[in-house]
């Protein structure tokens, strides 16, 4: 294989894990340039710094010797510019950098709506390490907090001041918690337990203007139903968006994101776009066309990583799946749970009178086979569901089973037993029987048929 | 967008002063007063001991659990609670962590060595010694009861602390009970009975002078309860930590019945996050650990042939062997480093590093059990959670990301790692062991990387993983 330069810019999950499984498959030489960090580390950690359970060096994946030792070059700079007719790059400062191939893997910034007083200080939102460092300073001493914007960056926020005991207001376009995703039991469920934490959740309000004191720093909020909220920070959690304005004039084409195939490539012959700054020109239907998730960004990585080495590979990013943590319920999704109910579907729910634990499945009222499952508080295993959904196992089969994909720890009370319950109460002379009890052996008889 | 700033300096210091509320400041007094009296009692114990007894003691376990249920149960809700560990100076390597080590490791000095400085605490202890044994108390019955005391009222905070973890609950009832009973009341019974003392939850090489020859001898010679100690030295060693690490891993015993893991998971919990978890300090780790297993079993070996030549052959060897495993590992090792590093190295710096018995119980945990860590394939979101919180330095994360099971000589199977995880990745579990060692799940980040059985480089997997020979 000729030896090529690629230089990537964004050290996030995407732009890391291609420039590994291109160390992995090539001897090309590797680079990579970014802004916000000197290495690598997990964004999706940045609320446990705030919070204090983890310090930053604790959030870097991989120990600094790490990038050295397989050639894999660190630029710390921010590139103003790309030009792709001579195939360089500008960083701030002056210095230009020449590639063969460069990987776009920019990531995202925050949406803002232009509200009025957005620019104030301490209104702000979350995606970076300076966003953190900014936060701990905006947060102290203050004796309130906003946050704006009920998906899962908001409810991090707000856990985040909750952790500092700071008060919070959570303010929510819904009428329940991230009820535009999650089906209305669910989100209320949830919605409970945040006030259960004593914050103070306002569904179906809206932000309308955030007011300054005589220093230019908020002094309080007013929402849609003209209430003033006094507080000295507000939180603004609104959605992300793709982190490309330095693109103009490149040549690149851009829509929301970088547009690219099913092969990561963009409108120009050796590049490439990855991750969340990515976006697919022909999304496959029920998936978004912009993935801004963990995980999806290490697929990318990897599948642009084998179409640089010459293994010329499509992107599949298989059943879809993701995971939350709402405060103390942790939330797992499989396949498609639509948040209303949807002609031609059947959806079973269950929900422990605590309030902490529940569980959706959902599947077609015609010959039973499942579309999708949510779990509240009850922790269950990826490849099981995977397959499942795969093979379009049905809702009978999926229930007798259901052990199988259990993976609550050691003693976990299992629920098995009541959801299957309340599915043949609900069906007259239905009588599914649990066949499967959590454990590894369970689940190899389900992943591979044999122990 | 300025290139200048320059990170990791990134300063999120928290607010240390978050202030105790009423009832955790009364704890935290009524356990500090107590400590006074013991210092005090360290004086003028023999005065009055029971009067001293209750106002150190008593008044620092009633502190303890004051500001454990305060704390844990009324200010939290169930779920996991480490705001703050990274803030706090008490758990944060700290100028008071480090003079808490240095007072730890002095106490462990006079134990050991300066036995007579103690004779204040010793002689407050004597009322308990009577009721238990029957005779007066010496340095070690005081230990055992400040180790017991530890346990148990550290135990009660775990308890709060991981209320929403049955796994935890279950496991910490179980340290707590086998120190209780039988590393502490059992064996002051066995005495009061005049008995040989013996602690039946301790085995060779831990408890390395159970296999020395004088050891056993003195106990075949003590009769009845005696021979049978002897059988139950031999059957557990040989017979029940095999059979038992088979089926459950190291765990049943490290993290659920020994009384040095009971310290750890109990008043050493809230250190656990200061393990190294480095490539090099498990490079170290390895060579120390498995550096005592060879000088424990040498010793024992040059002891028994120096026994069955009548005493003749090797007999300064295996008796230098014997004195300075005895002082290196058995005092110094042990208690002074494992116990007094708590608050600058991590819970488990002697179980990591020096224990034969971790070693052996380690061998056979990766080679020959059914126990291991799995990974819920793709979940992982590499926050780095559970490598933090390992008390044994595991770099769980290294693994998790990669979807591939953990099987690790050193896992102690506290489970720790699987409570914090925010996204339901881990799982501790016991099954076949046919593909324990799975490939990495998430595919073709496989060959190279993966450790395989009995293959002893592959150890170093990870430090080799993208470097191309
Ligand atoms: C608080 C928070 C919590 C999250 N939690 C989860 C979660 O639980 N699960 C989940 O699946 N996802 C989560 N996400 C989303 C997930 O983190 C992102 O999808 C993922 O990090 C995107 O990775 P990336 O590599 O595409 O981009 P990024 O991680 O954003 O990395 C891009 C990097 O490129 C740099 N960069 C951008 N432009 C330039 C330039 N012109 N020059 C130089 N450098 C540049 C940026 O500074 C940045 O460091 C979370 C996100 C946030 C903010
Ligand atoms: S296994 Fe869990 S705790 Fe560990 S890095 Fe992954 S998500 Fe975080």
């Amino acid at each position: 294989m000729q030896k090529k330069n690629v230089v990537i810019i964004g050290n996030g999950i995407s732009g890391i894990t291609a420039a590994r499984f291109i160390r992995k498959f090539s001897d090309h030489r590797i680079t990579v340039i970014s802004e916000e960090s000197d290495h690598f580390y997990s964004r999706t950690a940045l609320m446990y710094i705030y919070m204090g359970h983890m310090t930053y060096e604790n959030t870097k994946p991989y120990e600094d010797w790490f990038w050295k030792k397989n050639r894999i070059e660190l630029v710390r700079g921010y590139v103003t510019k790309v030009d792709t007719e001579k195939k360089g790059l500008m960083l701030t400062g002056g210095d230009i950098v020449y590639y063969d191939v460069l990987i776009l893997a920019t990531g995202s910034k925050s949406r803002k709506f232009g509200w009025p007083g957005q620019d104030l200080r301490g209104v702000q939102g979350l995606y970076n390490l300076q966003d953190l460092e900014l936060m701990e300073e905006n947060t102290q001493g203050i004796n309130r907090a906003v946050v704006v914007g009920g998906g899962l960056i908001g409810i991090e926020m707000a856990e985040m001041l909750h952790s500092r005991h700071i008060p919070v207001t959570f303010l929510v376009r819904e009428s329940g918690y991230w009820t535009n995703i999650l089906p209305t039991e669910e989100g209320l469920m949830i919605s409970r337990h945040i006030r259960e934490h004593h914050i103070d959740l306002r569904l179906e309000t809206e932000l309308k203007e955030i007011l300054p004191d005589e220093t230019g720093r908020v002094r309080a909020i007013i929402t849609n139903k003209n209430e003033e909220i006094a507080c000295q920070f507000v939180g603004l959690t609104t959605g992300v968006m793709p982190n490309i304005e330095f693109l103009r004039d490149s040549g690149v084409e851009v829509g929301r994101g970088v547009m690219i195939n099913n092969y990561f490539e963009t409108n120009v012959p050796d590049v490439y776009a990855i991750g969340d700054c990515g976006q697919f020109r022909e999304p496959r239907s029920g998936h978004p066309p912009i993935e801004q998730l963990w995980y999806t960004g290490r697929m990318h990585g990897e599948t642009v990583a084998r179409t640089i080495c010459g293994e010329r590979a499509a992107y599949d990013r298989g059943v879809w799946f993701n995971s939350a943590k709402f405060l103390h319920i942790e939330y797992q999704t499989y396949g498609f749970v639509a948040s209303r109910p949807q002609d031609g579907e059947e959806s079973l729910y269950w929900e422990h009178p605590d309030g902490h634990h529940a569980v959706r499945i959902n599947y077609r009222a015609s010959d039973g086979v499942v579309i999708g499952s949510n779990f509240f508080g009850i922790r269950h295993n990826q490849a099981v569901w995977e397959r499942w959904l795969r093979e379009r196992r049905t809702i009978d089969y999926v229930l007798e089973h259901l052990g199988a994909a259990n993976f609550d720890p050691e003693f976990y009370t299992q629920f098995e037993r009541a959801v299957v319950k309340q599915y043949n109460e609900r069906y007259w002379g239905r009588k599914v029987m649990l066949k499967r009890k959590r454990g590894v052996r369970s689940r190899l008889l389900e992943l591979v048929g044999t122990e | 967008m300025s290139l200048n700033r320059t990170y990791p300096s990134i300063q999120i210091a928290g607010d240390p002063t978050v202030s105790m509320s009423s009832t955790e400041k009364l704890g935290a007094g009524l356990s500090g007063l107590g400590f006074l009296f013991l210092l005090v009692a360290g004086f003028t114990g023999q005065t009055n001991p029971i009067l001293f007894l209750i106002l150190s003691l008593g008044l620092l376990s009633l502190g303890g659990v004051i500001f454990s249920i305060e704390r844990y149960q009324k200010q939290h809700a169930p779920g996991v609670d480490n705001n703050g560990v990274m803030f706090s100076p008490s758990t944060r390597r700290s100028f008071f962590t480090w003079n808490l080590a240095i007072l730890i490791t002095g106490f462990y000095v006079l134990l050991y060595w300066f036995p007579g400085t103690l004779e204040g605490l010793i002689r407050t202890v004597d009322p308990l010694s009577y009721t238990l044994r029957g005779k007066a108390a010496d340095q070690w019955f005081l230990y055992g009861t400040f180790y017991t005391v530890a346990v148990l009222v550290m135990g009660f905070r775990a308890i709060l602390k991981y209320r929403h973890n049955r796994y935890q609950i279950i496991r910490t009832i179980s340290v707590m009970f086998f120190q209780l009973f039988l590393a502490f009341l059992i064996p002051a019974l066995l005495i009061m009975l005049q008995q040989p003392e013996f602690y039946f939850s301790y085995f060779w090489p831990l408890k390395y002078d159970y296999f020395f020859p004088g050891t056993l001898n003195s106990l075949e010679q003590a009769g009845g309860w005696g021979v049978f100690m002897v059988r139950w030295a031999v059957v557990i060693a040989f017979i029940g930590v095999p059979v038992l690490t088979y089926f459950f891993g190291k765990r049943w015993y490290c993290s659920w019945v020994c009384g040095c893991g009971g310290l750890a998971e109990t008043a050493g919990d809230q250190w656990r996050q200061l393990s190294d978890k480095s490539m090099k300090a498990w490079k170290v780790e390895r060579w120390m650990i498995h550096s005592v297993l060879v000088f424990i079993v040498a010793t024992t070996a040059l002891l028994w042939i120096n026994a069955d030549s009548g005493n003749m052959i090797l007999r300064e060897a295996s008796n230098g062997f014997n004195k300075t495993y005895g002082f290196l590992i058995g005092m110094a090792f042990s208690g002074v480093i494992g116990v007094g590093f708590y608050p600058i190295m991590g819970s488990r710096v002697w179980c990591r590093f020096g224990c034969p018995q971790a070693a052996i119980l380690g061998i056979i945990q990766k080679y020959f059990s059914r126990f291991r860590i799995t990974t819920n394939s793709s979940q992982c979101i590499s926050c780095g959670n559970c490598s933090t919180y390992c008390e044994m330095g595991i770099d769980v994360r290294a693994y998790a990301q990669r979807g591939q099971n953990i099987i690790r000589a050193s896992c102690v199977g506290c489970g720790i790692c699987a409570n914090v995880c925010p996204r339901g990745v881990l799982s501790l579990e016991n099954g076949p062991t046919k593909g324990r060692y799975n490939e990495p799940v998430l595919v073709p980040e496989s060959e190279i990387m993966m450790p395989r059985r009995g293959d002893a480089k592959n150890e170093e997997w990870r430090e080799r993983a993208f470097s191309q020979e």
